[in-house]
């Protein structure tokens, strides 16, 4: 039973960050109709910067807690940049090009960004300073620290403030009027541009706090993180219903979930015969399963016809 | 290979008469693809690295006239596609390799290869072909992941795979008692075991440039092209769909299975490494650089895509001891960050690709799409 | 009458609750052209899409000569002999003209991958054939000039007659037309009414769904009348045109327009 509650534990906590990073695909998606290839990226920079950010002010004697959040703000500020920048460069000058044609130049930003951040931290792994105190704290038999409870509450916290702009703010209302039909949005005075701009710079630093607490959580940064962690994401917000933002809530939570029991329990299931490095298949598995049985994915109620 | 331009051949009169001037170009094509390994290897005196980059590039043009089938013609997107490579590549290496002991002939394991391929890509495409193009995108790109996982782990409790070590020590390609690791005499000329290996690939590339520009301009191609067009209006033409697309999918597959099972002979060594998703994606940007459905176009782009991520590694180091006087950053991501700018590059000033075809171009010169 | 072409027996499809289609039945024989018309939103559309296997329908079906159709299965449907134009124009927007027809002969013709690789006498003919048969069609509906022009060059008009020569391209017993006249101006429109008229001269029964009043008792020997997915009713223009359902369901806004409309008319079939 204990091993049970802890896989739940273990899958909250990365069900959450796959939640954060899966609502900017699913933002982008629903209103661009892209997948931003290069968000995953922008995950590894928020945690690249953050680490530097922080070993550099505790260096200078910065006390921890302030460390950390000017680590977090830092972060936030360069992907939100980066994602401005992106989608300004990248994406911009594509809209009603052919539909691979985007896909292409996320493919370039992808690369371009992971080997920028080669060039900046190096090919080694860099070891993420411990930004809560290691407290524990038994849940039925199974343990839970206070970085994850944190992680779980900040993500929670995070996702429901954005729920709020979107379903009750001026901004939001004019973000759902773009995604169902930017042209009608733009004559009802919605300024599009700037909508698109502000959901890859509301994306990116949802992106940078993911990015913080993959890097917290595991006490590993690396210029190659964001590649297989935007691939789980997306799978998350295809899971959910891609283009809903409680789908990506939804699908992130559970593909987390999915991955960690799946990988606890593949050994008992198989007799022995797979073992838990078969991880990595359960997110696809579930993801085909789900696409193929429920095309709109979990959530979703709609499947709009893009073409 | 008589057919003028792909593009233009189903749509001008067949009988159509080939100009003096194309026949030339033709010719003289033809003559420098013959010359080639003496070119690189020779006169301008690039060495065997150059030459195994030359056989590489060839080996991907396949590839990606394989997945053309699939992208180019019918319109779907395929993100996974390197696994069918992968499926052939270790085919040849287990069926021919110490691993199990088995020295099976290369003229029975590639088209056993790509029969194989072929079956997989069935097996992807029955239940996911009525998804819609991201789905299916998504859906390729997880069976992508799932074949290369499998590859890496399967390794115990039974060694099939050999897992992340791969699989060493393969049989080198041989093809009627003559082996390709070893000089071969044709004519009183010595080849050495690159240039010979170079055309071996070259004239199964050619076989495949063949196929698919003899499929283009028929029944199926158009069918293709018809499902990528419209597919409600395909069907209404009477088009099964779905089988029209799973052809498709068989088709690009076990392009990708002959492919795979050329590499592993080829490299002697095959491990799960060799078909990651970036593998995947770079040959998805052969075809949509190149000039997605426009067979000369998607020849280009797979030829630049594989030459030029090499032409970049060579001057990475010394540009840079030129400029700077050292080394100042790592030549390997240098030449990455260079190669995905100039994939954003082309696609903002090229977004047809860098040869499309006569007809979409002139669509694109138009109006947007 | 003789035995119909096509039977639909209680044809019933419901969209979320929205009741598209209730219970429609009508039979059209072979040789006709039968009109449907009806308000926006009566369900003409729907019923073409359940005919042509697009939808399955939640009730009742369809007998196509003899025997019955099969539901959700649109090729099956083409094979059988039932082609169809889109209210929306469907072309394939990047293919030519002739290409756009020449797809329309799949269904009849049979080369496979190994002909197309192999290219043998037999591909080589039916190749052809098929070639030569889009070239005919292309100048039976009247845009043979435009053979080389990407579809969605054309004119709003010819690609309407690219979509019927496509459809006849299947070799149809019946055609379903979608609106074909909308869009189109006067000069088009008689155009069409000379083309429509002679695909049935040569063997073809239509089933025509049109707004153009005129244009539907003109042509049509008879008329079905949906409304709220309903069959009001189903006669020979002259009848339906002075029904009092039809004229309060469809044509009450100007009875008078449509009564001179369709009188000269009405009983030329």
């Amino acid at each position: 039973m204990d091993i049970f509650i802890q896989q739940i534990i273990n899958g909250l906590v990365l069900g959450s960050i796959y939640a954060l990073v899966a609502l900017g695909y699913t933002m982008v998606y629903g209103i661009l109709g892209l997948i931003n290839f290069a968000h995953g990226e922008v995950v590894m920079l928020g945690a690249l910067t953050a680490y530097s950010t922080i070993t550099g002010l505790l260096g200078l004697g910065v006390p921890l807690p302030l460390a950390a959040l000017a680590g977090l703000a830092v972060a936030a500020l360069l992907c939100m940049a980066v994602g401005y920048t992106v989608e300004r460069i990248a994406y911009r000058p594509l809209r009603g090009a052919p539909r691979l044609a985007p896909l292409i130049t996320a493919i370039g930003v992808s690369i371009v960004l992971q080997n920028g951040a080669m060039m900046v931290w190096g090919r080694n792994y860099h070891a993420f300073p411990n930004l809560v105190p290691e407290r524990q704290y038994d849940v039925f038999g199974a343990t839970i620290t206070l970085l994850q409870v944190l992680t779980v509450l900040l993500a929670a916290l995070t996702m429901a403030g954005l729920m709020l702009l979107v379903l009750r703010t001026k901004l939001g209302r004019a973000m759902r009027a773009t995604a169902e039909n930017p042209a009608i949005a733009q004559l009802m005075g919605v300024d599009v541009n700037r909508i698109v701009s502000l959901t890859f710079v509301l994306g990116s630093a949802l992106a940078a706090l993911a990015g913080l607490m993959v890097s917290a959580n595991y006490s590993i940064a690396h210029y190659y993180m964001g590649f297989i962690l935007g691939l789980k994401a997306f799978t998350a917000a295809v899971l959910g219903g891609i283009g809903n933002l409680a789908g990506a809530m939804v699908g992130g939570i559970l593909l987390g979930l999915i991955e960690s029991l799946g990988a606890g329990y593949i050994g008992d299931l198989t007799g022995g015969f797979f073992g838990s490095n078969y991880q990595d298949v359960f997110a696809f598995f579930v993801l085909i399963a789900v696409l193929v049985f429920r095309p709109s994915g979990l959530v979703g109620e709609k499947v709009a016809e893009r073409a | 290979m008589a057919a003028a331009p792909a593009s233009a051949a189903g749509r001008a009169p067949v009988s159509a008469p080939i100009p003096a001037r194309v026949w030339v170009a033709y010719a003289g094509l033809a003559l420098l693809l013959a010359l080639l390994p003496w070119l690189v290897g020779g006169v301008l005196g690039l060495g065997n690295a150059w030459l195994r980059t030359l056989n590489f590039a060839v080996l991907y043009v396949m590839l990606a006239l394989g997945l053309n089938i699939v992208v180019g013609f019918a319109g779907l997107l395929d993100l996974g596609y390197i696994a069918f490579y992968a499926v052939g590549a270790y085919m040849y290496a287990l069926l021919a390799s110490p691993h199990f002991g088995l020295h099976l002939p290369a003229w029975a394991i590639l088209p056993a290869g790509a029969a194989l391929a072929g079956l997989f890509g069935v097996i992807l495409g029955a239940p996911t072909l009525r998804l819609r193009g991201d789905y299916l995108a998504i859906v390729t790109l997880g069976f992508g992941e799932i074949v290369r996982i499998f590859l890496n782990n399967l390794n115990a409790p039974v060694n099939i795979t050999n897992g992340p070590q791969g699989v060493s020590g393969i049989d080198p390609l041989a093809f009627f008692g003559v082996s390709l690791a070893k000089p071969v005499v044709v004519a009183g000329i010595t080849l050495l075991p690159l240039a010979a290996t170079y055309y071996v690939f070259l004239l199964l590339a050619l076989g495949v440039v063949f196929v698919t520009l003899r499929l283009e301009n028929s029944r199926i191609g158009r069918a293709w092209v018809a499902i990528r067009e419209d597919e409600v209006a395909a069907k209404a033409c009477g088009i099964d769909t779905r089988n029209i697309k799973l052809l498709a999918f068989a088709m690009g597959a076990s392009f990708g299975g002959v492919a795979g099972g050329l590499f592993a002979g080829f490299q002697a060594f095959v491990s799960p490494e060799s078909f990651s998703l970036m593998e995947s994606v770079m040959v998805l940007c052969m075809v949509v650089l190149g000039g997605m459905g426009h067979i000369p176009g998607v020849i280009l782009g797979a030829v630049l895509l594989s030459l030029l991520p090499e032409a970049f590694r060579y001057a990475a180091v010394p540009v840079q001891k030129y400029l700077f006087g050292h080394v100042v950053v790592d030549p390997e991501s240098l030449r990455m960050l260079l190669f995905g700018l100039a994939l954003i590059l082309v696609m903002l000033y090229r977004p047809a690709g860098l040869w499309p075809s006569p007809l979409r171009k002139r669509e694109l010169k138009r109006s947007g799409p | 009458m003789s035995a119909p072409l096509l039977d639909a027996r209680g044809v019933a499809k419901d969209f979320g609750g929205v009741k598209a289609l209730k219970d429609v039945s009508l039979s059209i024989a072979p040789g006709e052209i039968y009109g449907l018309i009806g308000p926006n939103g009566a369900g003409k559309t729907t019923f073409f899409n359940c005919l042509t296997g697009l939808y399955a329908p939640d009730g009742g079906g369809f007998t196509f000569a003899g025997a019955p159709l099969k539901a959700s299965a649109p090729h099956q449907a083409a094979r059988r002999g039932i082609a169809r134009t889109f209210q929306n124009i469907r072309l394939f927007a990047h293919m030519t003209a002739r290409e756009n027809v020449m797809v329309g002969r799949h269904v009849r013709t049979r080369a496979g991958v190994i002909g197309a690789i192999l290219r043998d006498p037999r591909t080589r003919a039916e190749e052809a054939a098929i070639a030569r048969r889009a070239d005919e069609l292309l100048h039976y509906v009247g845009i043979a000039d435009r053979a080389h022009d990407l579809a969605k060059h054309l004119s709003y008009g010819d690609q309407r007659r690219l979509e019927i020569a496509r459809a006849l391209a299947t070799e149809p017993r019946l055609l379903c037309l979608d609106e074909p006249a909308a869009g189109m101006n006067a000069t088009e429109r008689a155009a069409l009414r000379t083309l429509i008229a002679g695909i049935r001269a040569d063997g073809v029964t239509v089933l025509l769904i049109e707004h153009d009043v005129k244009l539907v008792m003109g042509l049509c020997d008879r008329v079905a009348v949906l409304d709220y997915g309903q069959l009001v009713v189903e006669d020979v223009p002259a009848v339906v045109q002075r029904d009092p359902r039809v004229i309060e369901a469809y044509l009450g806004a100007a009875p008078d327009e449509a009564g001179q409309g369709g009188a000269g008319e009405g009983g030329h079939a």
